[in-house]
């Protein structure tokens, strides 16, 4: 075990105490979260290839840049919670189990993808995982729905409900966290601010941008969503008082975006080049904890650069399997509507000859 | 159209459903349904249509624990009484009230369902609904089928009251079934008296598919039978023949089929010999295009009336459907007798109303071609 100290600043609190700033964990977890952002990355760089050679279409919305802050929120919490998010989701689907292989596939719309390749970008799921959501802010209630059959059930989990900065807006959050607060439910709200909700800086959009602040009556917290170790921390802290029956939590997450909003945005009209690779340089959340974990001497430089090269192979084997996949069954246009066997009588197709007979 | 508009009561018609001959208003009456035949031997009671959804939600909360309602001022009774005494009885916890927040209500239905919950959630009135139109028709609709069958929340079920109640006006008078029917994914339906209300909405919370359930407010208090005492559901997707006849077809749901029934006595008495067959559609998605189309092929007749406004209201959906089937057999072009285009009126709810002597008119035209 290695105890690693956060830096003074890594959280700021409202209307609750700052969890600590000395985080214990073992060498093989920090390797482990080294592991899980680099393949987040690899993965999220394979998938604008692929979008870039037209073999993915639709939508698609990386998280590159942003990978802490689903690796360090599966660390500090168990598989018995709850995520729910919203569409820049890759990120969380694998966090919670899902293969690359299964993700590039879906992104793919092929039938190895984990919904089968009926969700594409936006809807993926895992166990306790539910979605990837394609409307902007509508997962929010929906987790706070999760949390009240967790307290119901008086399970000992929590739920974590995610939105961006842009979505933080939107009159729904603010119905979600009344609804948490008025019934104390384990919801923890995270508003993952990469200051840009598309390509409105979140201060020409957001009266307050204390997204931490912003429920009033629930107390929050705001963390550097760059350094996997805080959103760790915090996500440990809110779970703990989440399923103490202390009621909601909202934690911000500061955090930044490489790439555009979407594939068809290229993320430099509204902000800098300089910007960007500013963030790049200085507060890149895998090179910090590469970082970290050579001054605490958990791996040498020659054992990370060897776990680069296999992720790398990893990952192309993953996309070369996936690119094997075939496409759904025609079939499956007419499956999963309703509940099996309560289907309406039929389905029409693009003419009548492919009228689908479910009974 | 004075005649169209003038609501009078020619022909000497008790009109409305304080007169109605299809509420049973005896036990023998309610018992010899044959879709009621698994409780043909319930004691009845009395009750109105909201009496019998408070009935239903009773018997859906003791007989399922899961089961959970919610909504606002519900757990007093809700505006309408139909959740009355359900708190004291199964507590605070299983029936509660939630904040004014339409939009949130659904989403956080949809997440409890998602959990394997039976979450009842009530809207005040369906003018209310549009907030949650998003959570509805976005996200309850399409769980199932964007996670590839891994997640749904088919244990959902919003109850809402809606049409006209003589002086709702704009936001408390509207009809949405419409919208709804555009969304594959969703159930939609809407009961006519209280012992279809009972059947139908427990059916409608153990369906595993997210069910908009639309009660006719004006009916909660107007309607009422002698309700099996027992736990009986009745089919989703199946319409019911309330009257056959072998001239013209007759279709609606929820407070319009009396309008329609009244009409049904005027035209067999202005035109004797002419039989008109009466279908309460009951479940308008899906529907029941079988029941339909073979009456229409019986009567080559088809009128279809409802109270949303006629454009791209459901009766074009089913006239698009018939007339696909039915084509050769028609004797005439098929009549849709709806509300008019407008916003739903306060002052002029008379004139925009369906009424017993527009949908005559309806049928004359069906068989005066």
């Amino acid at each position: 075990m290695v105890t690693i100290d956060l830096p003074t600043l890594a959280f700021e609190v409202y209307e609750c105490d700052s969890p600590s700033l000395a985080v214990t964990i073992s060498k093989q977890e920090l390797l482990d979260m080294y592991r899980e952002m680099v393949v987040i990355r690899r993965m999220e760089m394979a998938a604008d290839g692929l979008y870039k050679a037209k073999m993915i279409r639709g939508f698609c919305h990386l998280c590159t840049g942003q990978e802490a802050v689903p690796v360090g929120m599966e660390r500090g919490i168990t598989k018995d919670d709850v995520i729910i998010t919203a569409y820049r989701c890759h990120g969380y689907t694998y966090v919670r189990g899902a293969s690359v292989t299964s993700i590039i596939a879906e992104l793919l719309g092929n039938e190895l993808g984990v919904s089968k390749g009926k969700g594409g970008s936006m809807h993926m799921f895992a166990k306790n995982f539910y979605g990837g959501n394609g409307i902007v802010g509508a997962q929010v209630p929906v987790g706070a729905g999760h949390a009240f059959t967790q307290k119901y059930l008086n399970q000992q989990a929590c739920t974590f409900a995610l939105y961006g900065d842009g979505a933080a807006n939107q009159g729904q959050v603010f119905e979600a966290y009344n609804m948490a607060k008025l019934w104390d439910l384990p919801a923890v709200f995270v508003c993952e601010n990469n200051m840009y909700g598309m390509g409105t800086s979140s201060k020409r959009s957001s009266a307050s941008t204390e997204y931490y602040t912003r429920a009033g009556y629930i107390p929050g917290i705001k963390v550097n969503g760059m350094d996997v170790l805080a959103v760790r921390q915090v996500c440990a802290y809110a779970r703990e008082l989440a399923i103490t029956g202390h009621g909601p939590m909202l934690l911000e997450m500061v955090t930044y975006r490489y790439g555009g909003h979407s594939m068809s945005d290229p993320g430099t009209t509204y902000r800098t080049r300089e910007e960007v690779q500013h963030m790049r340089s200085a507060n890149d959340p895998s090179t910090g904890l590469k970082q970290r974990i050579l001054d605490n001497s958990v791996a040498d430089e020659t054992t990370l650069k060897q776990m680069e090269r296999e992720i790398r192979a990893e990952v192309d084997a993953a996309v070369a399997q996936a690119k094997a996949g075939k496409e759904p069954a025609e079939s499956e246009l007419f499956t999963e509507i309703y509940l099996k066997g309560s289907e309406p009588a039929e389905l029409r197709g693009r003419d009548i000859e492919e009228t689908h007979y479910y009974k | 159209m004075a005649s169209a508009t003038s609501g009078g009561n020619p022909d000497g018609i008790k009109p409305g459903v304080a007169h109605s001959q299809l509420l049973c208003t005896t036990t023998e009456a309610a018992l010899k349904n044959p879709e009621l035949a698994a409780v043909a031997s319930s004691d009845t009671k009395r009750m109105n249509l909201y009496q019998a959804v408070n009935e239903a939600l009773a018997t859906a909360l003791s007989t399922d624990e899961t089961a959970v309602v919610f909504g606002e001022d519900v757990a007093f009774g809700g505006v309408f009484r139909c959740t009355m005494g359900l708190a004291q009885q199964f507590g605070k916890s299983r029936v509660f009230n939630t904040p004014l927040c339409e939009q949130g209500i659904a989403g956080f239905g949809i997440g409890m369902a998602a959990e394997g919950h039976t979450a009842i959630a009530e809207i005040q009135f369906a003018d209310y609904i549009f907030p949650a139109f998003d959570q509805l028709v976005n996200e309850a609709a399409k769980y199932r089928y964007r996670s590839g069958g891994q997640f749904d929340c088919g244990g959902l079920t919003v109850r809402t009251p809606c049409s006209a109640v003589g002086h709702g006006g704009h936001y408390h008078s509207q009809t949405p079934e419409a919208y709804f029917a555009h969304t594959p994914g969703l159930k939609v339906v809407m009961p006519r008296s209280p012992i279809q209300a009972k059947g139908l909405l427990l059916a409608s919370i153990r369906d595993r598919n997210p069910v908009i359930f639309l009660e006719p407010k004006v009916l909660y208090r107007a309607a009422v039978e002698q309700v099996p005492v027992d736990d009986y559901e009745l089919p989703l997707e199946k319409a019911e023949i309330l009257k056959e006849g072998k001239d013209v077809t007759l279709v609606g749901w929820g407070s319009q089929i009396y309008a329609l029934e009244n009409a049904i006595q005027i035209a067999e008495k202005r035109m004797p010999g002419i039989s008109c067959e009466l279908i309460d559609l009951r479940s308008i998605l899906p529907w029941d295009v079988d029941t339909v189309a073979a009456s229409v092929h019986k009567t080559g007749r088809l009128v279809v009336a409802h109270e949303a406004p006629q454009t791209g209201g459901f009766a074009a959906e089913i006239i698009s459907k018939v007339t696909e089937r039915c084509f050769l057999r028609m004797e005439s072009p098929p009549q849709r007798v709806c509300g008019w285009d407008t916003p739903f009126p306060l002052v002029f709810e008379r004139f925009y109303m369906p009424t017993m002597i527009r949908c005559y008119e309806g049928i004359r035209r069906a068989m005066e071609y």
